[in-house]
């Protein structure tokens, strides 16, 4: 077995070896029960008397919904109005302007919602204060949204019935302080010591061998990619985000980053099982996603070994596999691994460009996207994934001749419709969204804007379709990594992508709530041997089979039309 | 009523059908079924497409889209036809019932008093009418005087009369059945067109017929599937027009009728109504489809001990003589004090006593000139007084003590030891004394039904609780709930306990099913989630359940379970499979949208189909005759097995679900073969 392999192996090794006893402590911390982290206690009391907050308040679900859209409009606000004045605010060595109303527009909706989608360049359109109190700040506070949302539906299902669901502002609160604060302290020092940067000086100079003079972008930078990861936020200090040799400068720091993003999601999986009590239920859906990731990771490797056939047509050897695009540190092993990560779970950050993937790891990538949920976001995922999951019992629970049911609640019209809704939503956006874009592109290439239509595509034909695919199903998924190759930066993207992204990110997490509130306050059911039970394999396999066919009826004609279609020209090359 | 033919199309029936698949595509009818309404809209463009292509090209020949426009229509009429024959078997099933009791006359008593004959439709809700012995009771009531055997062979199918008498459990008569003997005044109990039998039709047809909640939700989620189509199909235009590959109205409509789940969108409602039928088919009656649905998820069965898990009557099983009696001497006694005993019991001491004598042993000499002594609820005994003026009584164990020790006798230890273990074992002793004197105990025991037990096992692997009705002793109660296997028992029931159990149970979750018929069973089976009426039980009874059982046949609550599971199971089978379908159609049809202008697309065509109009017309002939292919399954319920929920899934996901996936590439392969012949 070759290195580059057993180094992505020993990466999923350890993400577990880390993630299995984090998703027990997650579970303590939110039950309230005694975890060795209860010294930040003092802390945190200190926080909500400041605030204002009792957090023995119990909320339903409905309150939380309203505390959380709350909290994140405010942000919202601040942070628009912040980007776009980042020029006449401090901490601005590099003299950076201010953002266009569009570009702030789309990138603090892009930033609130735990997408991270960079229309710009990290270097020159932002300055520091903006990448600490807007960015950054907005890496923990999403990451700790979407990590509420989630407990909240868990605390949906942990007793028998209930309308009361916790207090939004502690699990938030908690979020923060007991895993995204303590975690990325830990992993931004290893990642200073390697040498990304941690400085508030401006761009540093040096000559290069062939004489020229070199700027050098710097910055407080190794905090900041910590939580980008640990948060599944992924929008990066520079342009090239982990790919830039400061950002991830070693194979180490790559480990350390693609690790960090992937802990919390699988943690927030089993976090669920150790707190309804139910851990094969949990361990199952971990399966489902596991199995889900390893379909989607096993192809990307092989199609990125493979190599190009175009580039072996001109008689070039890929001893290596497909190299256009990677990084030499990293190989195309560690960056097939990452690139199947980051789109799985929705970070979006990425170690190689995407566009010069093999027609086939974009098909697998975007795949990703659109499921949404083999582990998914911060939180967020496990919620996603429970759309399908309510699908999934619907359906099995007719086949077995009962009401369908979800431990113990009866899923019934009213649930149903809000599952339909979210399940429709994602074709809407990704289709509707990328039809308009090819429109647009076809009928109005000349329209003046920053970018015209016209020069949009940096590469004509499918791959400039899979372009726009890919950046609409990328903000649907709050995944923010982009095909790149894409001229983004103009009022139609910004605008576009702006919307689709908060569509994307709110919906689904009021959805799986309003669902969770709903049968938690139902009366319980207790188990019988006609109940379907839905930890099971065979459970498994079914909600397995929703997802796969969902997802393949829903996107397969676009998907023939952008990869597909370049794959098989491709193939068509070697004969 | 049982001989009702069961064949599927029967040809009378299937005509009514044929005109109600012309008459059901009304839009306005059509738009209370989503999916299939967009096929409408569908099929509309496509005869516009049709005569558009006639004088105008661009979009294929006018042949090849009034092709398509031709099986769009088809797909629409074996959707309603597969609703219109599951209406029409049902109307016929419940018309044949309906037919016995109409227009036979009645004889009405007026205010005055006197007797006037009338058409039974005359007959308002509150008439007082008389039947006598050979008459036919015209319509349904309750008798408010006299007592009458009856012949409800018509409604039930069972040949034995039943007494039906005034006051009481037993007052009920059905409209249909014939007097035999005696004379009854009935009193009408529903109008003209609202006896159970119309409502039902009623539900059969349509008009009142309302979607349960879960096929509310069911088409809730269809009808999303059918937008995200309905989505990717318009979004395939510009993206088309990106990849500069002209689709034709045609080829997107098709992929489009072939995409959103037709199959079960077309079953839907027809599963729904023949759920229904095949309760009548077990001679059942139903207020809603909502009942037969919630049947399937009933967790608690209570039954009555007597006729549901017992033959109905206790009966003699071992004699007991006490200490110093021969015992040839005891039987002789029980035999003689129950010969002119009519009860069940006394039968069955006669029974089995003349088996276990010699023949000749009780000379017609001592049979003659005895005296019966009833049984009353004081003496709670009864027996004979002999020619020779010997009493011989026969009663529960406490009266006997009573009349023995009265007289000054010993009640003998052994056969007080004796009545304790008769007790404990579930039997009833009876205590047997001559002229006061302890002679000795019979032990009768309940007689559990062959077979009970093997469906109360089958109930249990389906995750039913059963419970045990009965007015027993706890004792006898816990033996018999034991030897029959059922889950718990309520013992010395009253009507109110009923009720209580049924609350606690439902204060659980669980939902409850039980039978009933007596007036005082009505507010249990209101509160019940199922409640089964009997036939024979009152009109509360009646009005307060929500199914009626015609054949008084208190084991069938466990097929009505059956029957609603049945009902989901079709629902589930029939949409996986559906949307199972749909990645052979894709497989299909994308291919040959793009194949002109990009080539390469070849590599999706993993059927080989002949060309890409073959492909397209073979795909949605396939989506239409995949219909009518299903409508016998979807009549008849796919099977089911109570083998567990996870096996049952992992069976049917693996027939529906991966069957869904595999018989659309061989169905569309084997039509592109005929259809590439022509196109």
């Amino acid at each position: 077995m070759n290195t580059e392999l057993l180094g992505i192996i020993a990466s999923f090794a350890i993400t577990l070896v880390i993630a299995v006893p984090l998703g027990k402590y997650l579970a303590k911390v939110f039950a309230g029960e005694k975890t060795w982290t209860d010294f930040l206690k003092p802390f945190e009391s200190i926080i909500y008397k400041l605030s204002g907050i009792n957090p023995k308040e119990q909320m339903t679900w409905k309150q939380h919904l309203k505390a959380m859209l709350t909290i994140n409009s405010v942000w919202l606000v601040y942070g628009f109005f912040a980007l776009m004045y980042q020029d006449k605010l401090p901490l601005n060595p590099d003299g950076n302007a201010g953002m266009s109303p569009d570009l702030s527009f789309n990138t603090i909706i892009s930033f609130v919602v735990n997408c991270n989608l960079q229309h710009y360049s990290g270097e020159s359109g932002l300055t520091y204060f903006t990448q600490q109190f807007v960015i950054m700040f907005l890496h923990f506070t999403s990451a700790a949204t979407g990590i509420a949302a989630a407990v909240v539906f868990f605390k949906a299902f942990r007793d028998k019935t209930t309308t009361t669901l916790g207090n939004f502002w502690e699990f938030f609160v908690k979020s923060i302080t007991r895993l995204l604060l303590p975690i990325s302290l830990i992993v931004g020092l290893i990642l200073a010591f390697n040498g990304t940067p941690t400085s508030y000086e401006g761009k540093d100079q040096f000559i290069s061998l062939q004489g020229d003079t070199v700027n050098v972008s710097r910055g407080p930078a190794a905090g900041m990619i910590a939580v980008k990861h640990l948060g599944t936020n992924g929008g990066g200090w520079f342009g090239v985000n982990s790919a830039h040799p400061i950002e991830n400068p070693s194979y180490l720091t790559n480990m350390v980053e693609v690790i960090s993003q992937m802990i919390i999601p699988i943690a927030m999986v089993l976090a669920f099982g150790y707190f309804i009590r139910r851990k094969k239920l949990a361990w199952t859906i971990f399966g489902v996603m596991t199995i889900g990731m390893f379909m989607l990771l096993i192809p990307t490797i092989m199609s990125e070994l493979g190599g190009n056939p175009a580039i072996e047509k001109l008689g070039i050897s890929q001893t290596t596999g497909a190299m256009e695009g990677k990084e030499v540190r990293f190989g195309p092993t560690a960056s097939a691994y990452w690139s199947t990560v980051t789109t799985i779970i929705s970070t979006g950050s990425v170690n190689s460009m995407h566009d010069s993937g093999m027609p086939l790891s974009g098909l697998w990538q975007l795949l990703g996207m659109m499921i949404n949920s083999f582990y998914g976001g911060c939180g967020v995922g496990i919620l996603n994934y429970f759309i399908y999951l309510i699908i999934a019992v619907f359906i099995s629970g007719l086949m077995v001749g009962r009401t369908p049911e979800f431990l113990g609640h009866k899923v019934e019209a009213r649930e149903i419709k809000i599952a339909a809704i979210i399940t429709l939503l994602s074709p809407l956006l990704i289709l509707a969204g990328t039809a308009i874009s090819t429109f647009v592109f076809g009928a109005y290439g000349d329209a003046d804007w920053a970018v015209k239509p016209a020069n949009w595509l940096n590469n004509p034909s499918f791959h400039g379709f899979s372009e726009m695919l890919y950046e609409m199903t990328s903000s649907n998924a709050n995944n923010g990594s982009g095909f790149e190759g894409l001229g983004d930066n103009n009022i139609f993207w910004n605008i576009s992508t702006g919307i689709v992204l908060f569509l994307g990110r709110f919906l689904p997490i009021i959805g799986p709530i309003a669902i969770a509130g709903l049968l938690g306050a139902k009366k319980y059911i207790p188990e019988s041997a006609g109940t379907l039970k839905t930890d099971t394999k065979t459970f498994a396999l079914m909600t397995f089979a929703v997802i796969l066919v969902l997802n393949a009826l829903s996107y397969f004609p676009a998907l023939a039309l952008g990869p597909l279609a370049e794959y098989f020209t491709m193939i068509g090359l070697r004969e | 009523m049982k001989s009702q033919s069961n064949k599927l199309f029967e040809p009378t029936l299937v005509q009514t059908a044929l005109k109600q698949s012309f008459i059901k595509l009304d839009p306005r009818v059509m738009i209370k079924n989503p999916v299939m309404f967009t096929v409408e809209i569908g099929t509309l463009v496509m005869a516009y497409v049709t005569f558009y292509s006639i004088s105008n090209t661009g979009q294929g020949s006018a042949l090849y889209n009034f092709f398509i426009f031709l099986v769009l229509f088809l797909t629409l009429l074996f959707a309603n036809f597969a609703e219109a024959i599951a209406e029409a078997r049902g109307k016929a099933q419940a018309d044949s019932l309906r037919k016995t009791r109409e227009e036979t006359p009645a004889k009405l008593i007026l205010a005055d008093g006197t007797i006037q004959q009338v058409s039974s439709s005359q007959l308002k809700k509150g008439n007082i009418f008389i039947c006598e012995a050979g008459d036919t009771i015209p319509t349904d009531g309750e008798i408010v005087e006299g007592i009458a055997t009856i012949d409800e062979s018509a409604i039930t199918g069972e040949s034995a009369p039943v007494i039906r008498e005034s006051g009481g459990d037993k007052s009920s008569v059905t409209g249909g059945t014939k007097v035999l003997s005696d004379e009854i005044k009935v009193m009408v109990s529903t109008s003209p067109g609202e006896s159970f039998l119309d409502k039902m039709i009623a539900l059969v047809e349509g008009a009142s017929r309302q979607k349960t909640p879960n096929e509310i939700a069911l088409t809730i989620l269809l009808a999303s599937f059918t937008l995200v189509f309905i989505i990717v199909c318009i979004t395939l235009k510009p993206f088309a027009d990106y990849a500069n590959t002209p689709i034709t109205i045609a080829a997107l409509i098709s992929l489009f009728v072939c995409l959103i789940p037709t199959t079960i969108g077309g079953l839907l409602s027809a599963i729904g109504i023949a759920g229904m039928d095949r309760a009548l088919r077990a001679n059942v009656i139903t207020k809603s489809g909502k009942a037969v649905e919630t049947a399937g998820d009933i967790d608690v069965l209570l039954l009555d001990k007597t006729g549901t898990i017992t033959i109905g009557n206790r009966k003699a099983t071992q004699f007991y003589p006490s200490k110093g009696i021969p015992r040839e001497v005891f039987i002789k006694l029980c035999l003689l004090s129950s010969i002119p005993d009519d009860t069940p019991e006394g039968k069955s001491i006669v029974e089995l006593a003349n088996q276990l004598l010699p023949i000749g042993a009780v000379s017609s000499s001592e049979k003659e000139g005895m005296d019966f002594i009833k049984f009353t609820a004081e003496t709670r005994s009864s027996g004979v007084k002999l020619s020779n003026g010997n009493q011989i009584l026969k009663g529960a164990s406490d009266a006997m003590r009573n009349i023995t020790q009265k007289a000054g006798f010993n009640f003998p230890e052994d056969t007080a030891e004796e009545v304790k273990k008769i007790s404990s074992n579930g039997g009833t002793p009876l205590v047997v004394t001559e002229n006061a004197v302890v002679m000795g105990v019979i032990e009768l025991q309940d007689i559990i039904k062959p077979g009970i037990s093997e469906r109360f096992e089958r109930l249990r692997k389906m995750g039913v609780k059963t419970v045990m009705v009965t007015g027993d002793n706890p004792l006898t109660a816990k033996f018999i709930a034991e030897k029959a296997g059922v889950d718990d028992f309520i013992a010395e029931a009253k009507p109110e306990d009923k009720m209580n159990y049924i609350k606690a149970e439902q204060q659980q979750g669980k939902l409850v099913a039980m039978m009933g018929d007596g007036t005082n069973d009505a507010p249990a089976l209101a509160q019940a989630d199922v409640g089964v009426a009997m036939n024979s039980g009152t009109q509360a009874a009646k009005e307060a359940g929500n199914m009626v059982d015609l054949d008084n046949d208190p084991t069938k609550l466990i097929e009505i379970v059956e029957i609603g599971k049945q009902l989901l199971i079709t629902r589930g089978t029939l949409t996986t499979f559906s949307i199972a379908n749909d990645v052979a159609k894709y497989f299909a049809i994308v291919p040959a949208l793009f194949i002109a202008s990009i080539p390469a697309l070849q590599g999706l065509n993993i059927m080989g189909l002949h060309s890409p109009e073959s492909a397209i017309l073979s795909a949605v002939v396939f989506n239409a005759i995949i219909i009518p292919i299903l409508i016998p399954l979807a009549l008849k319920g796919v099977a089911y097995k109570p083998i567990g929920a996870t096996a049952l899934l992992r069976r049917n996901l693996f027939i529906y679900g991966i069957g869904g996936v595999i018989a659309p590439f061989i169905g569309i392969k084997l039509i592109d073969l005929v259809v590439g012949l022509f196109v």
